[in-house]
């Protein structure tokens, strides 16, 4: 499909030496967010916060050489289990040409000469990267400002790989390698184009001369930085594109991988806060009685703070539990919305209002309404999917120190430079008054990209003046946080004389991001009108994983199965038939539809559904097959076929195509926080189920390499096929077409 | 004051009898590596053996644990570090994502195999139902389990599967 032996399009080329230098220049779009080693720019600062022992040498902020010749791949994203930091320092080394057993990864510190432009720019543009040339200058000035003003370090996206990897970490290890080339060119006396560089050495043949790297790290600072430091084309890979082995995971099979919850603050006595949030959205506790607590053991302190009461105690279970006795009342909410059925009705009315052409209009196409008259056969559904929490297995949490007017925090998240700004804000600081430090994540998926959290614990020791780690329990993670939103989608279209899908009619009221999610744009459906009718929703918005395509895959996969169904055709071959320009999406296709034996029939009681979608520029195609011989849906395997442009890591991205398929199930087959009296009724596991390792399907994923210059995503993009296939599949098994999610509930 | 053995070493602690094991061994105890996730005994992150049996340690009372030995999993390598079966499968297979619950797994896995070296499929399900993975790595974790126990070969060279397009 392309031409393996060419090296990816890459800012590389823009590249420009002011352009590195940074100062806020951020020309060439490759290097927004590089800093380099020239005096006078910020490596100077930069310098003495990942410099480690002596004898080691920054060549460039992404990454060091220290004297036992291991690199240090310094990497800006944070690792939430998507494994990020071990693939970005594994793209950095191959262009390093590093022996990876050598090389060790850091987390960048929390400067704003880190800010991911990038992803900010793909969370606003919607995933492309793709922008016509002209529009550079304006995109590049534009997103500087706008990641300015957020002060934006964002892991999120799936975007890791394909803005910081391709564009940052690869230059940097070219840059490097061909500095220390240059330097030993110099001390050796011989042509830089004959030296070669592997597993971390230099060598020259003909003199039979040969360096670790680190002997020339230093005099490789001395050389000029590279004006467009040469990227390896794909032939030439050999660490990218395998499955080089994850760097974090030994310190997770013995306990000792720190998490913000294991924070230890040196030479100080921990203290422990335990909150509850006034239960509804927007209210405040009206009156607390803290007498019988104020008496337990350990409480040093108890706080009403108008919107939460907190418990510091000597522990966290004394906190809890002095927590659990104070009985609290509470102001009045302003929202309608009381129940799940409020909700509903007011998705409803949106969508009644906006009728068959009205809301805002985000995709026009053909003729619709005039299409419609001449349909052959007409169709129409509507669908409607939870609320959910992202129940992260590490419950939200942060320890704070407010102190001598200075904060420092500890905490996972997505966002530490916004956590950073919002500390600094809720305490009247400069933002070089607070620190973050933001270990590793036990979970993300979108809810520790809020700072609501970080900002309660700063709150709280702000009040105590001592350092205090606060944690949420289990109920308060099910309850208080922030949430995927619910959404409700109607359908309604029309097949032609031939069995085509010609007409696509389509009104929704949750656009959050991207904005592409809601299209099928890969479909050629001649005539098509998608429309958002805004509704009010009662539990604030988190992006949860994949984010707008969690809810609108679901919807719009089942109703393209329902039409091929209407069609009575085959629902792989009524796909294909509306792929005839979307090559990669056929590939995937047919390449999951093989893996599935799809033209075989399932065994009795079985049935199976596919689901085709593309997010975050990654194309994905499941086949789940489940079994309802039991009476409720037993998921049995799923099939997945992928094309994410180029997997860099093969296994990785497996993993994230196996997680998030889990996830899908997950929120498919169980997901749904619910409303009572304005507040969430789940609470725990008991009520808020997850997939358990008993119900896992098997899982098969394969990878198809379609286009190694626009590469796609991996954490998210396995998530959305899998609610729709299953659905299909239920249907395909039993005949019911479940159009409202939890799917394990219809049943039950 | 209550005594026990922690990873091999004896300890005493003073502590609310009906404090559960997670937050002596977390914040008295300083071993972090077993971990907070419901406090209902609902998700099993916090697995430790109490007397080589695995328990919820968050539901758990340390006054339970008198007289008894508590493994963690920061005692489950060898005296010189070496890693057990089931820890180094782990890393073949590549298993952890976030890895928060991973430690709670292994607690899991290590006593299956204790008491039953070869587990059928069957058997691997219901020692694990009670141990929640929210990044959903249930697939490696059952054939990291296999090849643990001997049953399945650890992944070895890079996997095939891709193919240019």
């Amino acid at each position: 499909m392309n031409d393996m032996s060419k090296p990816p399009r890459s800012r590389a080329a823009k590249w420009t030496r002011r352009g590195f230098i940074g100062a806020g220049v951020l020309a060439g779009g490759a290097l927004l967010i590089g800093v380099g080693v020239r005096p006078g720019n910020p490596v100077g600062e930069l310098g003495p916060k990942v410099a480690g022992g002596e004898g080691e040498q920054l060549i460039n902020s992404w990454l060091k050489i220290d004297a036992d010749n291991v690199v240090t791949a310094i990497v800006p994203h944070c690792e939430m289990g998507q494994g990020a930091h071990s693939v970005l320092a594994q793209m950095l080394a191959d262009e390093l040409d590093a022996d990876w057993s050598l090389v060790k990864v850091m987390q960048a510190p929390t400067d704003g000469s880190y800010v991911v432009t990038d992803t900010i720019r793909m969370f606003i543009a919607g995933g492309t990267m793709d922008a016509p040339d002209w529009l550079e200058p304006t995109w590049n000035g534009l997103f500087t400002k706008i990641s300015q003003l957020a002060d934006g370090l964002v892991t999120g996206g799936s975007s890791s790989i394909r803005t910081t990897g391709q564009h940052t970490m690869r230059i940097a290890g070219a840059a490097a390698r061909q500095m220390l080339v240059g330097a030993a060119a110099k001390e050796w006396g011989v042509p830089a184009s004959e030296i070669v560089t592997a597993n971390s050495t230099l060598s020259h043949k003909a003199s039979s001369k040969s360096a670790p790297y680190a002997q020339f790290a230093a005099a490789a600072a001395e050389q000029d930085m590279p004006q467009t430091p040469q990227l390896k084309a794909p032939k030439d890979y050999r660490l990218m594109g395998t499955d080089a082995p994850r760097t974090d995971i030994p310190a997770k099979v013995d306990g000792s991988a720190q998490f913000g919850i294991d924070t230890k603050i040196p030479g100080q006595t921990m203290t422990y806060a335990a909150v509850r949030r006034a239960p509804v959205p927007g209210t405040k506790v009206a009156k607390m009685d803290a007498s019988a607590a104020k008496a337990m053991p350990g409480v040093l302190q108890i706080l009403n703070m108008g919107d939460f009461i907190a418990v510091v105690a000597d522990s966290y279970w004394q906190a809890q539990q002095a927590l659990n006795g104070i009985s609290a009342e509470y102001t009045t909410a302003e929202s309608k919305i009381r129940s799940s059925a409020d909700q509903s009705a007011a998705f409803a009315a949106a969508l009644d209002k906006a009728g068959d052409a009205g809301g805002e209009e985000v995709i026009g196409k053909g003729k619709v309404a005039e299409a419609m008259q001449v349909v052959a056969k007409k169709l129409s559904a509507e669908y409607q999917a939870p609320y959910l929490a992202h129940a992260p297995l590490e419950p939200m949490n942060a320890t704070v120190w407010v102190r001598d007017g200075k904060c420092e925090i500890w905490t996972g998240t997505q966002v530490p430079l916004f956590a950073r700004s919002a500390a600094a804000k809720a305490l009247g600081l400069s933002v070089d008054d607070v620190t973050v430090h933001h270990p590793i994540m036990g979970g993300g998926f979108g809810r520790r990209l809020e700072t609501d959290y970080v900002i309660q614990a700063v709150r709280i020791a702000q009040a105590t003046g001592y350092p205090v780690k606060m944690i949420w329990s289990r109920e308060e993670d099910t309850q208080k946080g922030l949430f995927r939103p619910a959404d409700m989608s109607r359908f309604s279209g029309g097949l032609d004389a031939k069995g085509r899908l010609a007409v696509y009619n389509n009104v929704f009221t949750q656009r959050h991001d991207p904005q592409e999610a809601c299209d099928c744009a890969f479909y050629d459906i001649p005539h098509k009108s998608i429309r958002v009718a805004e509704a009010p929703l009662h539990l604030p918005f988190a992006a949860f994983r994949s984010v707008d395509h969690s809810q609108q895959a679901f919807f719009i996969e089942s109703f393209i199965d329902e039409a091929a169904h209407a069609a009575g055709r085959d629902p792989v071959e009524f796909r294909l038939g509306m792929l005839g320009n979307s090559p990669r999406h056929k590939a995937v296709l047919e390449k999951v539809a093989a893996m599935a034996n799809w033209s075989t029939k399932p065994a009795a009681g079985r049935g199976r559904g596919v689901a085709l979608t593309q997010s975050f520029g990654s194309i994905v195609a499941e086949v789940v097959e489940v079994d309802m011989t039991g009476g409720t849906p037993k998921v049995t395997n799923v099939w997945c076929a992928a094309d994410p442009g180029y997997a860099m890591n093969p296994d990785g991205f497996r993993n994230q195509m196996e997680g998030g398929i889990v996830m899908g199930l997950t929120a498919a087959l169980y997901g749904e926080i619910s409303l009572k009296d304005g507040a969430v009724e789940q609470s725990n596991f008991h009520d808020y189920q997850m997939m358990r390792l008993n119900e896992c399907p098997a899982i098969a994923v394969e990878i198809i390499n379609g286009d190694h210059e626009k590469l796609g995503g991996a954490g998210e993009p396995g998530l959305p096929p899998a609610a729709p296939a299953l659905a299909n599949a239920v249907f395909a098994a039993s005949g019911k077409r479940i159009r409202t999610l939890p799917l394990a509930k219809q049943f039950a | 004051m209550v005594k026990f053995t922690i990873n091999g070493q004896p300890a005493a602690v003073e502590a609310d009898p009906a404090m559960p094991i997670l937050w002596v061994v977390r914040e008295q105890l300083g071993l972090t590596g077993t971990k907070f996730g419901c406090g209902m005994a609902l998700c099993g992150a916090c697995t430790v053996h109490l007397d080589g049996q695995p328990v919820r340690s968050c539901s758990t009372p340390i006054s339970e644990a008198e007289g008894k030995a508590i493994t963690t999993i920061e005692g489950v390598a060898g005296p010189e570090g070496e890693l057990s079966k089931v820890q180094q499968a782990w890393i073949s297979e590549q298993v952890p994502q976030c890895g928060y619950c991973q430690s709670g797994q292994i607690m899991a896995a290590t006593a299956l195999l204790r008491d039953n070296p070869r587990p059928s499929d069957e058997q691997i399900d219901v020692a694990m139902a009670g141990n929640l993975c929210r990044c959903g790595t249930y697939v490696r974790i059952r054939r990291a389990i296999k090849v643990a126990a001997g049953i399945e070969q650890p992944k070895g060279a890079a996997q095939t599967g891709e193919q240019a397009a």
